[in-house]
């Protein structure tokens, strides 16, 4: 009996030796490494499918902060993804529109590799804001019909984006990436992929420190049951506020350098399906529970993604995404690392039966 | 005459057309152990319910500690000190029953101690209060695990970690032994002679007489009787409408 408690949950303990800031450096450790590898390879295609696959981390990893920690399934990943690459689009826009005078002159200045990392903070902020507002519209909806709302939200941004000129309404934005970087082998491209592997591991620093202290346990209790949670004393508006912005601004992030990615923007392309799906699916073919999950699941799916983009076509991925969904929904709710855990515990409950 | 604990005035809730609360005023002395007893659907949750903050009483007003709470949300009462456990159980599923109780003692017990507790006075106040109701045994166990009556014990160890003035019980012995009956009530009585004002709501007559130094009877949302134990239950009204059957 004791020891089929103590192996509840194995991996906690051994967790709970890493304080964040170690883990952080971990984290980047692993970056470093990651990096030195593909550009050992030197094959530059690699980075532009690495770049998406990473983005697709951070989006689950902002999604399950609000839908995995709390419980509420935000349908409207795209629209901040959007959000975040149009917040880009926009700055850049009065850099070249207004390059003669005032904040253009000054924006048209600054030189790319220190205008990304200044437009994805600014996103972060942009974003995160729009969380915030979205929260207070519609956090006091539960269920089905939160999700319902940031389906809206999505709706009415792409209506607003499609219908506003200068950021070159539906026909799209020119962004232009420059080819070289002098600091990197690769190129530019290579400066975006690190960005956004630094953003992976801000991301999951923050997700793994929120699991693990009082606002992460608020969290879960909300997710649980949220009268009760109230009546336990978590303050449920302010933590769920909390979730949306923090999540909101990390899917921003994600989505700002995406303009320099891709060169040219539409609409279609920013508020993309492939968004709203991945981002939920992901987490929940991983696992919601942790902030491993969201990581598994991404590298997961998304390494898939870019293979059969090319092998196979780029229409069925999203079929085949689906179908991986409501296979892991049906079958395994907890994710795989539900499933790699349930095997661990039952693996050390046998050896405690037959030492 | 010291100030009431809990000053409940006209409280009135309708659930659409039904009038589940019509007019109900009721006070707590701090210290006070209240027993609240009426037939099934009377009203008693309800009421437990508006005084806490989980419903929004339509008319009315509650006042705790000096304090008037209308437009309060639930935790902010509950840092007032005022605590409830559940009829229903409900308990937060995905966690242990040790991390259960983590809850109120990150939040409420932090708040109204005015400080966070460290790592290890956590886990010494969990076990602490899972050794009182009689839950040690289980504080690694899931609640999906547990029995009702042991989700019931945790409904009422988890009120107990938020450090309350009042405790209200709303109805934490069904289905317990007359064993497990005494434990809790004995429970009840240390916590009460601590200060600990306490409402106890219950279907188990026993119980309520020996731990009641004051009942208040609810009919249809009715208050019927408010009085020393002994008179009220010789009450001829409440002996038609609830007692007498
Ligand atoms: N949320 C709700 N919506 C509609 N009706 C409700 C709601 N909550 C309670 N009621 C009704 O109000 C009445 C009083 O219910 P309440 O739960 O307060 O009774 P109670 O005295 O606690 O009963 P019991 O002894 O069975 O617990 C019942 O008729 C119940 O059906
Ligand atoms: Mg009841």
């Amino acid at each position: 009996m004791t020891s089929a408690t103590a192996v509840e949950n194995p991996g906690r303990k051994v967790q709970a030796q890493i304080g964040t800031p170690m883990f952080a450096a971990l984290a980047t450790g692993v970056a470093v490494l990651f990096y030195v590898a593909l550009a050992l390879i030197g094959n530059e295609y690699l980075y532009f499918s690495g770049y998406v696959v990473l983005q697709f981390v951070v989006m689950a990893t902002a999604w399950n902060i609000l839908g995995g920690y709390c419980g509420y399934v935000n349908f409207g990943s795209a629209a901040f993804f959007a959000m975040g690459a149009y917040s880009t689009v926009c700055i850049y826009s009065i850099g070249t529109e207004y390059a003669r005078s005032g904040v253009g002159k000054i924006l048209g200045a600054i030189p790319p590799p220190v205008l990304v990392p200044l437009l994805i903070a600014f996103a972060g902020i942009i974003a995160g804001l729009v969380g915030l507002g979205m929260g207070y519209l519609t956090l006091r909806l539960r269920g089905v019909f939160f999700s319902i709302a940031t389906l809206a939200l999505s709706v009415v941004l792409q209506t607003l984006v499609v219908n506003w000129d200068f950021v070159g309404g539906s026909r799209g934005a020119y962004v232009i990436r420059p080819n070289e970087f002098p600091l990197l082998p690769g190129g530019f491209i290579a400066y975006l992929f690190v960005l956004m592997l630094l953003l992976v591991v801000v991301a999951l620093t923050l997700a793994r420190g929120i699991e693990r202290s009082r606002l992460g346990f608020g969290f879960t209790a909300i997710r649980d049951d949220e009268l009760a949670a109230e009546a336990a004393g978590v303050p449920t508006l302010r933590l769920k506020l909390i979730a949306t912005t923090v999540s909101g601004a990390l899917m921003g992030m994600a989505g700002a350098s995406f303009p320099y990615y891709i060169g040219y923007l539409q609409p279609n392309s920013a508020f993309g399906l492939e968004y709203a799906v991945n981002a939920i699916a992901m987490p929940m073919v991983g696992g919601t529970q942790s902030w491993v999950g969201p990581l598994v699941g991404a590298l997961l799916l998304g390494s898939f993604q870019q293979w059969a983009t090319v092998t196979i076509s780029s229409v069925l991925n999203l079929l085949i995404v689906g179908l991986v969904l409501i296979f892991f929904v049906i079958v395994a709710p907890n994710g795989i690392v539900g499933l790699v855990r349930e095997w661990r515990r039952k693996r050390v409950l046998r050896k405690a039966v037959r030492p | 005459m010291i100030a009431p604990l809990l000053h409940v005035t006209g409280l009135s809730k309708r659930f659409g057309g039904f009038v589940a609360l019509n007019d109900v005023s009721l006070q707590v002395a701090p210290g006070e152990r209240l027993g609240l007893i009426g037939p099934n659907g009377s009203g008693k949750s309800t009421l437990v319910n508006c005084m806490s903050g989980t419903l929004v009483n339509d008319r009315g007003r509650v006042q705790f500690d000096g304090r008037v709470l209308d437009g309060l949300p639930p935790h902010r009462r509950a840092y007032l000190g005022l605590a409830r456990s559940f009829q229903l159980p409900r308990p937060f599923s995905s966690l242990s029953v040790r991390d259960n109780m983590r809850i109120p003692l990150l939040y409420t017990a932090a708040v109204r101690a005015g400080r966070q507790r460290a790592e290890n006075e956590i886990r010494e106040r969990t076990e602490e209060l899972l050794r009182v109701v009689g839950l040690i045994d289980k504080a690694d166990a899931r609640p999906i695990d547990l029995t009702q009556v042991d989700m019931r014990k945790l409904e009422l160890a988890r009120a107990m970690a938020a450090d309350p003035k009042l405790l209200i019980a709303d109805e934490a012995m069904a289905g317990l032994s007359n064993a497990e009956v005494d434990d809790i009530l004995g429970l009840l009585m240390r916590l009460n002679a601590q200060g600990i004002s306490i409402i106890l709501i219950e279907h188990i007559m026993k119980a309520v007489m020996a731990f009641s130094q004051r009942l208040v009877v609810l009919v249809s949302g009715n208050k019927i009787a408010d009085g020393a134990p002994s008179e009220v239950i010789r009450n001829d009204h409440v002996v038609r409408a609830y007692l007498g059957q």
